[in-house]
């Protein structure tokens, strides 16, 4: 982010002058962030010029979420998780499950090895959606990047996505030129982004000179989404109503590889390596990026006493109709994967086809006043 | 401007400064690049051209939008001050907030003393605009805190509920709050609350650390209308001078809560002098001498303001440059307030209303905040007896307009004296 860029001029300070005081805070970085990691990385910049402070002012700046723990550092570019590794390896570690420095990531895009998905019940399932973030190698990551490198992106973006044909052909509407019906028409749709307002975001510089090179492309089925220059380069989402995940994941992956194949072209492919898997600007969606889930009524089971440890056996997460951080309306949970790195896309949407399918029975069960204790799943 | 930098070097401050402004630097002046201040394994980037980079105001109204030419910006793009702020951070926020209904915003920020001449280019015109057509290259600006010299400024209590008086004051050699790093910080809050630690007589106080604060001392300064929180306004939180909040933030007062001083909200410090009732004379002889107290006190340690002869006292905001000063009262005016020739009678006595709430707030009841327009190019002293003869001018209308008598519109007292 600009406003820590003098790197040099700061070393004359001490340590113990520069060290952000965390005795407030509950965050990944601030467990992570001990004096002697902050004294060794203070002095580092990544090529682009991207340095600790850039990396830990959000969570400096953020102490603490009441629901969740935040993670509290960004990545400004590929060269961050490296140069910033003593920070950054805990952090990751800490957030995914003890995953070690040493593991590798397996990435699994080939929706034929899903397994069923096909028929969740759509009494109880009103849609699926599966969402992921890419970041073009070479350019630096939106808590970074200049005017003129965003800019790129969103050229080199359109170009890829106007290339889409069949089911995904579509159109390109930048934020900055939208007209007012369009506007109106996108926010009906619900694919409307706006400006971040949640300070985790606008703390680590994401949100500067909005609306400038952002925008946003969806198929004329109104199924394949992607926004532009938001939290992360790319947001790819697949979507539809009913409960046909592995449609939903088909077109996923498709889409997604029709437009890797443009980027590639231009040398500016998808950041990925084998141990972190896709890099995005946030540590928590490393790996596969991937959230699929779905819109589920669950109102008896959401109200049973056991729903929290069910979920976690099953390796599955829940938020409120509205996304993160919002709460659920009349029983309907928005829930998908709770994991990113260290398993496959195909494993995770796997998960949330299978825990879901299993929830369903559980409510229906708990609707004829059955008892679901025999049904409690082990832990995946 | 070489004097600034025989200021700081005079000082008797224990900083390295002069490691940080390398002697082969002093003889090209204030136009380096970072590429200088950049250890040998980083590079800098400029990828891109300064055309791809330039900012798309194209819906933008504000004092940087109106100056900032594709030229202009190819032109100051790769500079930065010593301490390494450069243009694009400068004009961040006026790149984030296009306009603002109701007011033209200034749309930039300096992070540093420097950033005033590294980047005059673009900071002259703004202020030449903002305060109306002074000419920073050529003009002087007086400072003058003789409070002796104001006459008369003893308001009808039936009109006037309060009076107060505030300005900013920098620490030289310390970043601007846009800029500064979490040690710098900590340092303008060590130079100020020694310095006011130091007071004496009605202006002896207590300085209370956000950071620090009780519950009860939380609630105490809030029911006395002192606690300043988190700016939530996105002109300032673009600019980057709400980072590490509240770390080294606070406010001091003194024990009979007529003498404030915030430290490191906007600026370094905010100063205020305020009590109820309309005698502005004491407010601001009040106002003087704490304010002259602290710099003598900052000063015995070796530290000074940041002040120059044609900027006066330097403040993040340029609208704040000269005096940073704001003058003003709540008063009631019901009748006034409803006349149409309101607005024109404030605009000729060069007075400014807004709601009792401060800046972009509304006015409750017929009761306003009526302070100076100016800031740049008038004195102190000279720009508080405006006020007082604005006000007093106003007062006369009201009371003639509650007798049934007319009023006259004043004729538009001169600017620049």
């Amino acid at each position: 982010m600009p406003f820590n860029c003098h790197n040099d001029y700061k070393m004359k300070f001490s340590l113990e002058e520069e060290y952000p005081d965390l005795s407030q805070h509950n965050n990944h970085m601030a467990k992570a962030l001990t004096k002697e990691i902050y004294e060794k990385l203070r002095s580092k910049s990544t090529p682009s010029g991207f340095t600790l402070d850039d990396i830990i002012q959000t969570g400096v700046d953020n102490p603490g979420h009441p629901f969740i723990m935040t993670v509290g550092c960004v990545a400004g570019d590929e060269e961050s998780y490296e140069v910033f590794k003593d920070l950054l390896d805990p952090v990751i570690s800490d957030r995914h499950g003890g995953y070690k420095p040493t593991d590798k990531h397996n990435t699994d895009l080939n929706w034929e090895n899903l397994k069923g998905g096909d028929d969740l019940d759509p009494n109880y399932v009103q849609s699926s959606r599966v969402r992921t973030g890419r970041s073009l190698k070479g350019y630096t990551l939106p808590p970074h990047n200049s005017r003129g490198e965003r800019r790129a992106v969103e050229k080199l973006s359109i170009e890829a996505m106007t290339s889409l044909d069949g089911e995904f052909k579509g159109k390109y509407y930048p934020l900055k030129d939208m007209t007012e019906k369009e506007q109106d028409q996108l926010i009906a749709d619900h694919f409307l982004f706006d400006k971040p307002v949640s300070p985790l975001l606008l703390a680590s510089g994401m949100a500067r000179d909005w609306p400038d090179a952002r925008g946003i492309y969806h198929n004329d089925n109104k199924t394949f989404l992607v926004w532009v220059n938001e939290e992360d380069h790319l947001r790819v989402i697949s979507m539809q109503k009913g409960g046909n995940m592995k449609e939903v994941f088909k077109r996923f992956c498709v889409g997604l590889q029709k437009i890797e194949d443009v980027f590639k072209k231009h040398n500016h492919g998808f950041m990925w390596n084998e141990h972190l898997g896709f890099i995005l600007t946030c540590p928590s969606n490393l790996g596969t990026g991937l959230r699929g889930g779905v819109h589920v009524k669950l109102p008896k089971l959401s109200t049973h006493p056991k729903f929290e440890e069910i979920l976690t056996r099953l390796r599955l997460q829940k938020r409120g109709t509205g996304g993160v951080d919002t709460a659920s309306v009349g029983g309907v949970f928005d829930i998908s994967n709770a994991d990113r790195l260290g398993s496959s896309e195909v494993q995770q949407v796997q998960l949330v086809v299978d825990g879901v399918k299993l929830m369903i029975e559980m409510e229906k069960k708990l609707e004829k006043g059955e008892s679901i204790d025999d049904m409690i799943p082990a832990q995946k | 401007m070489a004097s600034n930098f025989a200021r700081i070097l005079s000082s008797k401050r224990n900083v390295g400064i002069l490691s940080l402004v390398g002697a082969g630097s002093l003889s090209v002046g204030f136009f380096l690049t970072r590429e200088q201040y950049v250890s040998a394994g980083a590079q800098v980037r400029r990828l891109y051209p300064a055309s791809a980079d330039y900012p798309d105001l194209r819906k933008h109204n504000n004092c940087m939008a109106s100056h900032l030419t594709p030229a202009l910006y190819a032109k100051l793009c790769d500079k930065a001050t010593p301490n390494g702020f450069t243009l694009d951070q400068a004009i961040q926020t006026g790149v984030d907030n296009p306009g603002h209904p109701f007011i033209k915003t200034v749309g930039m920020v300096a992070g540093d003393e420097e950033s005033y001449e590294v980047f005059a280019d673009l900071f002259d015109p703004v202020i030449k605009e903002r305060h109306n057509g002074y000419n920073a290259r050529i003009m002087k600006h007086p400072t003058d805190l003789e409070s002796s010299k104001i006459r008369g400024g003893q308001f009808d209590d039936n009109y006037v509920l309060s009076s107060r008086v505030r300005t900013g004051r920098s620490i030289r050699g310390l970043s601007l709050p846009p800029a500064c790093t979490r040690a710098e910080r900590r340092d303008v809050e060590r130079v100020v609350i020694s310095a006011l630690a130091g007071l004496k007589g009605n202006l002896a106080g207590k300085y209370y650390s956000l950071t620090e604060m009780t519950e009860k001392e939380q609630q105490q300064l809030i029911d006395d209308h002192f606690l300043f929180d988190k700016p939530v306004s996105p002109l300032l939180t673009c600019a980057g001078m709400a980072r590490d909040w509240p770390d080294a933030r606070g406010i001091w007062h003194n024990n009979e809560k007529t003498f404030l001083v915030w430290v490191n909200e906007e600026d370094h410090t905010r100063v205020i002098s305020m009590e109820k009732g309309g005698n502005m004379k004491r407010v601001f002889e009040r106002f003087c001498r704490g304010l002259q107290e602290v710099e003598h006190l900052i000063q015995e340690k070796g530290w000074e303001f940041m002040w120059n002869e044609h900027l006066g006292y330097i403040l993040t905001c340029p609208s704040n440059l000269g005096t940073g000063l704001r003058a003003g009262v709540h008063i009631k005016l019901p009748r006034l307030s409803k006349d149409p020739r309101f607005p024109k009678i404030l605009d000729n006595l060069r007075l400014q209303k807004r709601g009792t709430g401060g800046v972009d707030t509304a006015a409750v009841g017929s009761t306003f905040d009526i302070s100076n327009l100016d800031r740049l190019g008038q004195s102190e002293v000279q720009l508080v007896q405006t006020v007082i003869d604005g006000v007093n001018y106003l007062i006369e209308c009201e009371k003639r307009l509650e007798k049934g008598q007319d009023i006259k519109i004043p004729a538009p007292i001169s600017q620049f004296k």
